[in-house]
């Protein structure tokens, strides 16, 4: 039998159970609403699924049962026992042919006629009128008997749906059943409740059948289904199948305690085999040996109840193209190959989702239109190519097309619209990189949204769900000739093979999927160098950043012996980096035990395994490790979008870029980037000092630069870095000791602080940093720096409120509003801003923030509207992810501008302020 | 009241009793698996003090919690003898609480039973329900679950 059959039989069995149940409640509670919809939703699934599998009797039933369940949900009719019962019946019946259906392949011939009249009527309200379980023959001849009697399938189907003036897709098909052959005439057996089954195998003439008629009927009798008194037994025996016997259902506790079991039986024997090594003791050897073997045999056929073809997951795909591709208008040809390729059913459950929608992308975003295709010289016909594949304890699965590739400008384009990537970076993406960017959150490449994909949620969850389970993905595409794509992921999540290594006296296992190489490194040929107490390896032609594993983990170091030390290479994402350890023992199948729950939270460990010597080791999280590399701050960072997409994956929420260096101290300082307008490393020799301070020539003209740390820090020679700021009139600017680095994170202002030009503390990428007030240092320098382009402009002054209930960006736009020569009073919520408006102060425009609570920001705008005093103010939004300002917003205010955006920002305000003027 | 709370009157309970730093304590038997002797220890790199690691207990992997940094008492002696561990199931869970000597069952009579002191120390207060005046010495009846539980908390400080 078709594997998909007997999933549909095994899962559809499960379900009858429960709307047999869910009746029985629903016939106590009629007005239990969540019963009546679960019922709903169970046999519609069933009658889905039947149309899928091209079963017409089913979902002829099945259809004839939800119409009847619908009318009772929408309250259409009311519930009474004799509709439950009939729906009861036709439950039992969808038994009835599932069991014949088990046993056969085929659906048996026939109809049911009898039981859909008998739903159909009821639908419409006339069994409403009848008394409880022996109404069959006041339906006969008040519904559809005239019909019934002509014995014509078709006049009797005509007669139902011109009557209630609908037509049913049941009554459809009952329609074209009914043409197979003659049909019984049901009024020679007036239906008893369970009757209409027996009539309808007995009376079966027809010849269409695969199966020859006797053998139809010995089986039917084989199968309990034949006999009367069986029927009369009732139909929830009938359906006990034999496939049940074949496969049962096992609790997964069950298989987890089995697998411990023989996990520890494993540990026992290997102790056994090590003891009689010791002991030689030759009466033990033979017995040893049997056990030895049979524990082997043991654990292969518990690790098998555990692995399940990869087919499993992809026995969908092939309908899912059709039907997209027909969606679509495109042709296309799914080919399959490895689906016996074993995986852990775990895995497979968690990488079903994911493929579907990877293939539902190529058919939807990958494969070009037939006639662009035919343009493009290929064949009309498209092919997404599916492959599985064991490599090295892993299993490979690449999903590839044909198709136009992926378009590197158009995701470039889009990212930056996005704001996914800064212009500096894009410039420095290779288009490998560039097109990795579609594993970012919140990207989708289609030009439009279709009902199949494009959503916005693609790749970055199927990339977020591969790598939960220890995966990796990646891709390939070159535009015009197609992409692929390729998952690499663990066989199972419960046994992983680890590489055994040794650092500080201690013993960790380290996931071989994450090691790409081992090599042994310290002595003379090949050393370990380092550069500023970065570790470095020179590995083919390329430096290889290191992490020390012993130092990182806070090991005793002192123990160690000789020079000789080995170097994990180890990938996590786009970056290889080496892990330094002592000693590596061996590779080692391992069981993943999750660690206490104490100790979760420590994230340097994924979890603990014993091995076979009955040592517990902790596993590393090469993640962690990654965070290592990471963590050192004189380590080269990744470049690029790896990064950025990753954080993204763990952040949600507002997002900004923020400069990070040094000034005056270890701890980390940052701004936000979007202030700055250049960074500059200028020669410290060419600084002079004037009366007030330091000036440099810069750009042709005389900037003024301060120390951030104090005039003392500034440097007399070599290189000085430098924030530029610019007011749009001239330049000033901030010397720091050290700029390490940009980082794309949340603000989050944990302590505020006292000092003077500090705002306060977040933290940046796990560390704790102080954020700076900008403002504060540029007053230093120039107490007029913010109001330079005021005098040019004193008279068309303009007055800015700014509504925004977040202290930092208060902090932050004023004086950049300031800056940009507008006079700036602030509100720290509409409730002082309303406070502002009664006392009679006006404004020119009015900034007001809807991150806040968007709604009181929309009904705060919309008030202002007939405002006599504020109304005419030009009205700007400001949020951190304008894209997603509610459309209310929008409507309310101008304009929504990205609050991080500082040039946007100004220019918005600017060209709302002159059009304004103008008009 | 905190103290009697889990130890209802006229009963007297039953008290695995053991020592840590010289201290009498009783943890409720309903509340301890079993008492084992733990074998290779392996520590967990960056973890906190209490947390003394991992260790092998018949193919199970239990956490070992050490019951004297808990109690801010000094580390064990390494030429002291070696501890024993009570075996405490919790969600699931299997710990192995470090002590220093394993002493007998006993069933003190309610009677006998009082509040904590009042200037107990705040650590050992958190985790103690009460102390029993037996004849020789006293007995503290230590809260395993506060005993982890605290553990969890400073965890996620």
């Amino acid at each position: 039998m078709d594997d998909l059959l007997k999933d549909f039989l095994t899962e559809t069995a499960e379900s009858l159970e429960v709307v047999d149940n869910e009746l029985v409640r629903f016939e106590q509670e009629p007005s239990d609403k969540a019963t009546l919809n679960n019922i709903f939703r169970l046999v519609h699934t069933i009658k889905g699924t039947c149309g899928f599998l091209a079963l017409p009797r089913l979902e002829a039933v099945a259809h004839a049962g939800e119409t009847l369940l619908g009318k009772f949900r929408d309250g259409a009719l009311p519930v009474t026992p004799a509709a439950v019962t009939l729906v009861l019946e036709s439950i039992d019946r969808i038994k009835e042919l599932l069991a014949y259906l088990e046993t056969h392949g085929v659906e048996p011939n026939g109809d049911d006629r009898d039981i859909i009249t008998q739903l159909e009527d009821a639908a419409m309200g006339r069994l409403s009128a009848m008394a409880a379980p022996t109404v069959d023959i006041p339906v006969v001849p008040e519904g559809p008997a005239p019909f019934d009697e002509q014995g014509n399938a078709y006049d009797y189907d005509l007669g139902r749906y011109l009557r209630p003036g609908e037509v049913t897709l049941a009554a459809l098909e009952a329609a074209f059943r009914m043409v197979d052959g003659p049909v019984p005439d049901p009024l020679a057996a007036p239906p008893p409740p369970r009757a209409p089954v027996e009539v309808k195998v007995e009376a079966k003439p027809e010849t269409k059948s695969e199966t020859k008629p006797e053998t139809r009927a010995e089986a039917r009798a084989n199968s309990g289904l034949g006999g009367e008194d069986d029927e009369g037994g009732g139909a929830g025996k009938t359906h006990e199948s034999a496939l049940a016997a074949q496969s049962i259902r096992v609790n997964v506790d069950v298989l987890e305690d089995l697998m411990t079991l023989v996990s520890e039986l494993v540990l026992t024997r290997n102790q056994l085999l090590q003891m009689n090594r010791v002991a030689d003791n030759t009466d033990f050897k033979g017995p040893l040996a049997r056990l030895s073997n049979i524990t082997a045999e043991l654990q292969d056929s518990v690790m098998k109840t555990h692995m399940q073809p990869i087919g499993n997951a992809w026995k969908k795909l092939p309908r899912i193209v059709r039907d997209t591709s027909r969606d679509v208008g495109k042709k296309i040809d799914l080919i399959m190959e490895g689906d016996a390729t074993e995986l852990d059913r775990q895995v497979l459950e968690l990488i079903k989702d994911p493929l579907t929608h990877m293939v539902r992308n190529s058919c939807d975003h990958g494969v070009e239109k037939p006639a662009d295709r035919l343009a493009a010289g290929k064949s009309e016909t498209g092919t997404i190519r599916l492959k599985a594949y064991h490599e090295g304890g892993r299993i490979i699965i690449e999903i590839s097309d044909d198709g136009a590739g992926l378009a590197t400008s158009r995701i470039r384009d889009k990212a930056l619209e996005k704001g996914v990537i800064s212009p500096a970076e894009a410039e420095q993406m290779s288009d490998a990189q560039i097109q990795r960017l579609i594993f970012a959150p919140g990207f989708s490449t289609a030009a439009a949204v279709t009902n199949l994909s494009g959503r916005g949620v693609g790749m970055d969850v199927v990339r977020t769900n591969i790598e939960l389970i220890g995966g990796v993905i990646d891709l390939k595409s070159v535009e015009g000739q197609g992409t692929v794509f390729y998952i690499r992921i663990p066989l199972t999540l419960a046994i992983m093979s680890a590489l055994v290594v040794g650092a500080g006296g201690q013993r960790f296992a380290l996931p071989q999927l994450a090691v790409v190489e081992l090599v042994r490194a310290g002595d003379k040929a090949h050393p370990i160098e380092t550069i500023n107490k970065a570790q470095v390896f020179r590995l083919r032609d390329r430096l290889l950043p290191l992490v020390d594993l012993s130092e990182n983990l806070g090991l005793d170091t002192t123990s160690r012996e000789g020079p000789t030390r080995f170097v994990v290479v180890v990938q996590v994402g786009a970056q290889p980096f080496g892990v330094i350890v002592d000693e590596v023992f061996d590779t080692e199948e391992i069981v993943v035990k999750p660690l206490a729950s104490m100790l979760r939270g420590h994230e340097v460990f994924s979890g603990a395994t014993i091995l076979g010597d009955g040592a517990v080791i902790m596993i590393l999280d090469q993640n962690a490790l990654a965070r290592f590399v990471a963590n050192q701050d004189n380590q080269p960072r990744k470049q690029g979008q790896d990064e950025t997409a990753s954080n993204a994956a763990v952040e949600d929420g507002e997002q900004s870029r923020f400069l990070v260096f040094r000034a005056g101290g270890a701890q980390p300082k940052a701004a936000p980037l979007s202030l700055i307008t250049r960074l500059e490393d200028l020669d410290a020799t060419t600084f002079e000092v004037s009366d007030d301070g330091y000036v440099v020539q810069y750009r042709g003209a005389l900037m003024s630069v301060v120390h951030m740390a104090g005039a003392h820090a500034m440097r007399r020679e070599g290189r000085q870095p430098v924030l530029v700021f610019h007011n749009g009139a001239r330049p000033l600017g901030v010397a720091v000791d050290e700029i390490v680095d940009i980082v794309h994170d949340r603000l989050n202002v944990e302590l505020a602080s006292h000092t003077p030009g500090i705002l306060g503390s977040a933290v940046l990428k796990g560390q704790a940093t102080e954020i700076i007030d900008v403002a504060y240092y540029l007053n230093a320098i120039d107490r007029d720096w913010a109001r330079p382009v005021r005098e040019e402009k004193a008279k068309s002054l303009k007055r800015i409120l700014l509504v925004e209930a977040n202290p930092f960006f208060r902090n932050l736009l004023t004086p950049l509003l300031q800056a940009a020569g507008y006079e700036v009073a602030a509100a720290a919520g509409v409730e002082a801003a309303h406070k502002m408006r009664e006392r009679g102060l006006a404004f020119d425009a009015i900034l007001s923030d809807l991150d806040h609570n968007a709604e009181e920001a929309a009904e705060f705008g919309a008030g202002l509207a007939h405002d006599p005093l504020w109304g005419p103010a030009l009205k700007i939004a400001m949020s951190g992810a304008p894209e997603d300002a509610s459309e209310a917003a929008q409507l309310v205010f101008g304009a929504c501008v990205a609050k991080t955006d500082r040039a946007s920002l100004i220019a918005t305000l600017a060209h709302g302020l002159n059009t304004r003027n103008a008009a | 009241m905190k103290q009697v709370e889990g130890i209802p009157a006229n009963d007297d309970r039953e008290y695995v009793t053991f020592e840590i730093g010289g201290q009498l304590f009783g943890a409720d038997v309903l509340e301890v698996q079993d008492v084992f002797q733990p074998h290779a220890i392996t520590p967990i790199p960056l973890a906190r003090t209490e947390i003394a690691g991992l260790l092998n207990l018949r193919g199970r992997i239990v956490t070992a919690f050490d019951a004297r940094s808990r109690l801010g008492l000094t580390a064990r002696e390494p030429s002291s003898a070696p501890p024993m561990a009570i075996g405490i199931e919790r969600d699931g869970e299997t710990y192995g609480l470090l002590i220093d000597r394993v002493r007998e069952v006993m069933r003190p009579s309610i009677e006998s039973f009082e509040a904590n002191p009042v200037h107990l120390d705040a650590r050992w207060a958190d985790v103690a329900r009460g102390v029993y005046r037996l004849k020789d010495r006293l007995l503290v009846v230590l809260d395993l679950d506060r005993l982890l539980d605290s553990g969890v908390a400073n965890q996620a400080a």
